[in-house]
Order: structure tokens, then sequence, then C-alpha cells
């Protein structure tokens, strides 16, 4: 899989200081945590932030980026008051694994004008949850596409709404034409529980793809 | 001069001119590999020698605990781009190190899995 960037870490850890004992941070993480990453990925208004809430320890927080300066990549603000800016909001949660890991849940824009910030978002995500809503299926195709041209491992939530049509796994799997290897489930991400298995199964699925991939 | 019509401070030119304005204009990292997980720690809180903006003081105290450039970003209310220029102000100065994420192994997402079986 086409996922992390090989030697960084320890190509970074060596550029700077390394004389940090492992006491020196409070908060109980040690130095040497890992920080891991998951997206939550779906149509706009399908329930992705309600599931980075249901099970993160925090309170989900949001970030921002700028369109201008990463389409343009400019390096200076000269003619910036020329320029059109677009904000885009990322929101997130984090879960602390153990002291030496922790996960990072970010929810995609749900709007396609900002596809230009999921590449920053899927660099070094081990997986992602498509959260599906059967009444406007189709509003998961875009994010199902982009996992698939990138080989990022998915699961596909069917999220419950009231009132939305009672599909079987079968008849969703068919609608999204997604291979027979990929999980669906149908979950109702309000419930921490039921967030906490749409993970379980992800995760599970990135292990049983990278253990095929490496033969 | 008392032209309405041309007004500096209008609602195009805010967003992007204000948050920019704590990294004196500069919109691009020096250090690429800075992405929303990437950790920062504190190594040195030493900010008297440091004359720059507060925002550095800000990350200096919370990067105590491994904090992510994302956390950074959302607690100081600063666009994503901003953060990873005054990070990489701080690397340079070796106040701060970062831990970039790897590529996973086996082990690893093992880990991941058994973490989240655990919450």
């Amino acid at each position: 899989m086409a996922i992390g960037r090989p030697d960084s870490a320890s190509r970074r850890v060596a550029r700077g200081v390394t004389t940090v004992e492992p006491d020196h941070v409070s908060g109980g993480l040690d130095v040497s945590v890992t920080a891991v990453k998951l997206l939550i990925a779906g149509g706009f208004g399908v329930g992705k932030t309600t599931m980075v809430g249901s099970i993160s320890e925090i309170t989900p927080l949001r970030t921002e980026e700028l369109l201008t300066e990463l389409s343009v990549g400019v390096d200076d603000l000269a003619g910036v008051e020329r320029k059109t800016t677009t904000t885009v909001a990322l929101d997130f949660g984090r879960i602390t694994l153990s002291r030496h890991l922790v996960l990072y849940l970010f929810g995609t824009p749900g709007q396609d004008r900002f596809w230009f910030m999921w590449n920053e978002l899927s660099n070094g995500a081990l997986g992602a949850v498509v959260l599906a809503d059967t009444r406007r299926l189709d509003t998961c195709f875009p994010s199902i596409d982009f996992f698939e041209r990138r080989n990022i491992p998915f699961v596909i939530g069917v999220n419950r709404f009231d009132g939305s049509p009672a599909y079987t796994v079968d008849e969703v799997r068919h609608a999204l034409d997604v291979d027979d290897v990929v999980p669906i489930l149908v979950c109702d991400v309000r419930r921490r529980e039921s967030s906490k298995s749409l993970l379980v199964a992800l995760t599970e699925h990135v292990i049983e793809r990278s253990t095929v991939s490496m033969g | 001069m008392s032209d309405d019509d041309d007004h500096w401070f209008d609602e195009e030119a805010g967003p992007l001119v204000r948050p920019y304005a704590v990294t004196g204009g500069r919109t691009r990292a020096v250090h690429p590999e800075l992405d929303l997980i990437t950790l920062v720690v504190t190594l040195q809180l030493d900010i008297r020698s440091w004359p720059g903006e507060p925002e550095y003081e800000s990350i200096l105290r919370m990067c105590r605990a491994p904090t992510s450039v994302a956390e950074i970003s959302a607690a100081l209310k600063l666009p994503l781009g901003v953060v990873k220029v005054l990070v990489g102000d701080l690397i340079e100065r070796h106040q701060v190190m970062v831990r970039s994420s790897r590529a996973p192994d086996t082990t690893m997402l093992q880990a991941v899995l058994e973490g989240i079986r655990r919450i």
C-alpha cells in the first residue's frame, strides 16, 4: 500500500535535538508516541462530525486551511488584496490508544469544492470510513472513487436516519458497486459503540489488506 | 481620500491577511514534511530569548505534551499553513522536535486495533 512515507520519522527525529528524556513531557504520553490517522468521509450532512464526536475523547476540534495558499502556492502576500480566498474547515477528534499511540479522526470536507484538501488529508491515512445515507446514496460516490483510486482501504457505514429506506447490505453493495471484500455495516453514528464497531471493522480490513499485499 | 469604495479592510482582504500577519507574510512552510498529525514536542521552553509573536510561546507551552499540528491550529485559531510556518521557525531554533507519521507495519496496525477495542 502506498501509505505513509518510509524513513521520514527517523530522518526528522535525527535532525531535531535528540537529547529528550522520556519524562520530559507531561500528559501521559511518551515522546516516542506515534500518531495515526483515519478519515471519516461521505456526503454533506451524513454524520461525519457526529461520528467523530461520539467516539473522540475530546469535543471535536476545528482547524482550517485557506484555498489560495494551497491552490496557488503563493510565496508572499503581494497582490493578495485582489485574490479571492476560501476557508475550508476540518473537524477532527483524538483518541489516545496507549502511551505510545494516538489516533486522530478527521472528517473530510463535505462539499465538492473542497477537493483540494483531500490530498493532505489522505496522505498517511491508514484508511477511511465512508458514511452513506440511503436517502441519497449518490453523495458518497465521490469518496468511494477517491479511496479506490488511491488504493486507500475503506469500509462503508450505512448510517440510519429516521425515515430512511431500509435496504439490505447486499442492496447497498450493489447500488454502490463496491468490491465484495469491502465491509459494509449498518450503523448509528450517534452511538459510541456503533462508531467503535466501524473503526474496528476498518482496522481489521486495513490489516487484512496489508497482509494480502505483503503476500 | 474619503472614497468609501477604496477601503483596505474589506471582507475580501481579511481572511488571508490577518492570519499571516504573525508569520511576517510568509505562507509557505520551510518544512514540507509537516502535516496534520505531525506531533510537535517542546525541547526548550525558554521564551525569553524569543522576541517574536506570542503564538510561539503558546505553541511551546502546548507542546510540552506531544501535540499535533492540527491541534495547535485549532487551539490558536490559526490556519494550518500559518502553524506550519511557526513550527518550522521553532524547529530551526531547536526549540521543538517533530515526529511525523510513518508507514504502518503489522505490529502498529495490531496495536491500533487493540487500542480501539479497549476504548
